[in-house]
């Protein structure tokens, strides 16, 4: 079905369309229209999943964990200061190795009180075992969430998944989306170790320092066979749907000298930036990260690259920059897009024009 | 005692402590729940006490949980087996301190959502599992860790907290009377919504007495009316078991307080001041019972 929709409402649609069991959630800002929505879904029967309006986001992870634990499908949705405040529940859900599915709106952290678009809310939630990916459209947020279910249940990775959204300039802007008719494409869901009452064992009993990093290690292992799941669920998408992903999405990279490396709507914003240049006779390409756990393989070959960072790791650098750096490449570190600051594809493409390889430059502040 | 189902869901071979009357009792409490039941345990004594993966002590599913977490993770664990048609029970095992201070939010929360589930918080009046130290359910004047020279502070009321979320059942106990608790747990686990059960369960090391004196030390909490057994059904509050007699006439309260080396040294006044704590609190359960509040 053809629809105009926010990015919040194609979260809320493609949630309903996975038919969850369990949703626990707590408002916050710019998220809340994602649980709005879905709790009219399911007053008006919509949705037959149980709606859990919990009392804080420490709660709505541990009410996800609980549903989960018993081997059903369970969302929930929050932002910023919301997803922080769950990081607890973020490593255990990991841990105990449940296919919860989240969508985060990307949004600053205080103080001062900030409710705009930036990276920082999930980034610092990078080492908690949660697969992280980053949309750039209305379409490919409802896309992703219902690929994200398939995903987190494949028996090969039995982990969360946290799809991220730009605050307001993608959670809040309308563009047209179409549904889909989901078929078989989403199996129902299993644990293998859901709670068995007739089968009663220990669930995170005390695991000495003979057995701990067995556990971590199994984690790290999913992450890795979770790439050739993506890969084939993302194909399996566009067979029967017709809309393609991949974990990099490139554009005119094959012969460019430099490419342009983002998340999110500036990663989109970036592609115009290309244009831009190109009309200048600057060859530039742009690679929009969309996995950044697990991160993929990239390979720009001697192009030069600047990365926008829409985050900082303070006494350190760009997050996303390190990333290439640990990639082996020498990118320019743009910091742009803090705390929603307007960044325009004009304003990429002075990074690309300016760019120092190997440096640092923060926009509004280093010049 | 012929009632009470021979099925052990707890081993014989927990890590918890001689005289730990929180494993003694929750031995009842499984079997007053039966096999088809989940017990969500946050950090606490009974997180350590089932053993070590990949052992455990347990004859029945544990859901160890984050410490602050267990009333949440019981919400969808709930939610999930109702919405699936299974009337598995969920029973919350907590310490006090993952109740009174760091669980009371997302205790809250549970009970006002109307989750069908059991919560019960063992109280052992310190945070044990941490080496004693103060939670907000230590009584005044006891000596913990952190608070060397005796607690400045009353002990939290957890159940007038717990009340005032007007669940259908809610219940005290105490280790040192089993049965009364069996029954308590069972009635519980019949009504649906939330329920809720607070037992005081003496700790040897932590209070500092002979861990042969567990039962007496349960025992002394009731007879001095320093811990009243009693059940709210429907909010209609009803004395159960020992406490009928400490009601009416109850130990002085030293007897209790000078048997526990955490309350070592306490001076006269304090004693005096909880005294008269509780003659306030047997007169206002006495008053309620008697339906002239
Ligand atoms: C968030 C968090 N803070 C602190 C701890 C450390 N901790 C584990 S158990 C515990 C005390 C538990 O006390 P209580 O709930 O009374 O149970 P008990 O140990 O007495 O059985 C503490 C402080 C923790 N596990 N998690
Ligand atoms: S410290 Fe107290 S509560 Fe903990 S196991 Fe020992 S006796 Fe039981
Ligand atoms: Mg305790």
């Amino acid at each position: 079905m053809l629809m105009v929709a926010t990015g919040n409402k194609a979260v809320a649609t493609a949630v309903k369309d996975a038919r969850p069991v369990v949703v626990a959630a707590y408002p916050i800002t710019p998220q809340t229209e994602i649980v709005e929505q879905i709790a009219n879904f399911v007053e008006s029967g919509e949705m037959e999943a149980r709606y859990i309006p919990v009392e804080s986001e420490h709660s709505s992870m541990a009410a996800c964990i609980g549903a989960a634990a018993t081997g059903v499908r369970a969302f929930t949705a929050t932002s910023s200061h919301g997803l922080v405040y769950m990081c607890e529940m973020l490593h255990w859900a990991a841990g105990a190795r449940l296919p919860i599915v989240m969508a985060n709106a990307n949004r600053a952290l205080g103080p001062g009180w900030n409710i705009w678009a930036e990276h920082s809310d999930s980034l610092s939630m990078r080492d908690t075992g949660w697969l992280q990916v980053y949309v750039g459209s209305v379409q490919e947020a409802y896309d992703a969430t219902l690929m994200a279910f398939r995903i987190a249940e494949h028996d090969d990775v039995l982990l969360p998944v946290m799809v991220n959204l730009d605050g307001f300039t993608l959670t809040h802007i309308m563009q047209q989306m179409e549904t889909v008719e989901l078929g078989d494409f989403l199996p129902p869901c299993t644990v293998p170790h859901a709670i068995d009452t007739a089968n009663p064992g220990g669930y995170g009993t005390l695991t000495p320092p003979t057995e701990h990093f067995k556990f971590r290690w199994d984690i790290e292992r999913a992450m890795r066979d979770s790439v050739g799941v993506i890969r084939e669920t993302e194909a399996e998408f566009a067979r029967r749907f017709g809309r393609q992903y991949a974990p990099v999405e490139e554009y005119r990279c094959e012969d460019a000298d430099v490419v342009i490396v983002a998340m999110g709507t500036l990663g989109k914003e970036a592609e115009v930036a290309a244009d831009v240049l190109r009309n200048e006779g600057i060859r530039a390409g742009s690679a929009r990260i969309r996995w950044f756990r697990p991160f993929p393989a990239i390979d720009f070959g001697d192009a030069d690259v600047v990365v926008i960072d829409r985050d900082y790791s303070f006494g350190s650098g760009g997050i996303l920059a390190h990333e290439l750096k640990a990639a082996g490449m020498a990118p320019y570190s743009v910091i742009a897009g803090i705390g929603g600051q307007e960044v325009t594809y004009d304003d990429i493409a002075g990074f690309v024009r300016n760019r120092i390889p190997g440096g640092e430059y923060w926009f509004g502040v280093s010049d | 005692m012929a009632e009470i189902p021979k099925e052990e869901y707890i081993l014989r071979c927990t890590s918890a402590c001689a005289g730990c009357s929180s494993s003694l009792v929750l031995r009842y409490i499984l079997k007053a729940a039966g096999p088809d039941s989940v017990l969500v345990v946050p950090a606490c004594c009974t997180s350590v006490i089932q053993g070590i993966y990949p052992n455990t002590a347990m004859n029945i599913p544990v859901y160890n949980v984050a410490f602050a977490s267990a009333a949440a993770v019981a919400s969808g664990m709930s939610a999930a087996f109702r919405s699936v048609g299974k009337k598995t029970n969920v029973i919350c095992y907590a310490g006090d301190g993952g109740t009174v201070d760091i669980g009371i939010q997302a205790l809250s929360g549970a009970l006002e959502r109307g989750t069908d589930f059991l919560y019960i918080c063992y109280d052992n009046e310190a945070y044990s599992n941490t080496g004693m130290q103060r939670s907000g359910s230590t009584p005044l004047g006891a000596k913990t860790t952190t608070t060397p020279e005796g607690k400045r502070d009353a002990k939290k009321d957890l159940d007038r907290i717990v009340q005032a979320h007007n669940l259908p059942y809610m219940a005290t106990a105490c280790s040192a009377y089993p049965l009364d608790l069996y029954k308590k747990v069972q009635k519980a686990l019949a009504i649906r919504g939330p329920t809720f059960i607070h037992i005081l369960a003496p700790c040897p090391p932590g209070w500092r007495y002979p861990s042969e004196a567990t039962i007496e030390m349960g025992k002394l909490a009731v007879k001095t009316g320093m811990w009243v057994l009693y059940e709210r059904e429907y909010g209609k509050l009803s004395v159960t078991g020992a406490s009928k007699g400490a009601l009416a006439k109850p130990l002085p309260v030293g007897e209790y307080l000078t048997r526990q080396g955490r309350f070592k040294g306490i001076d006269a006044a304090t004693i005096d001041y909880v005294q008269q704590s509780v003659r306030d609190n047997l007169a206002r359960i006495a008053r309620e019972v008697e339906g002239v509040c």
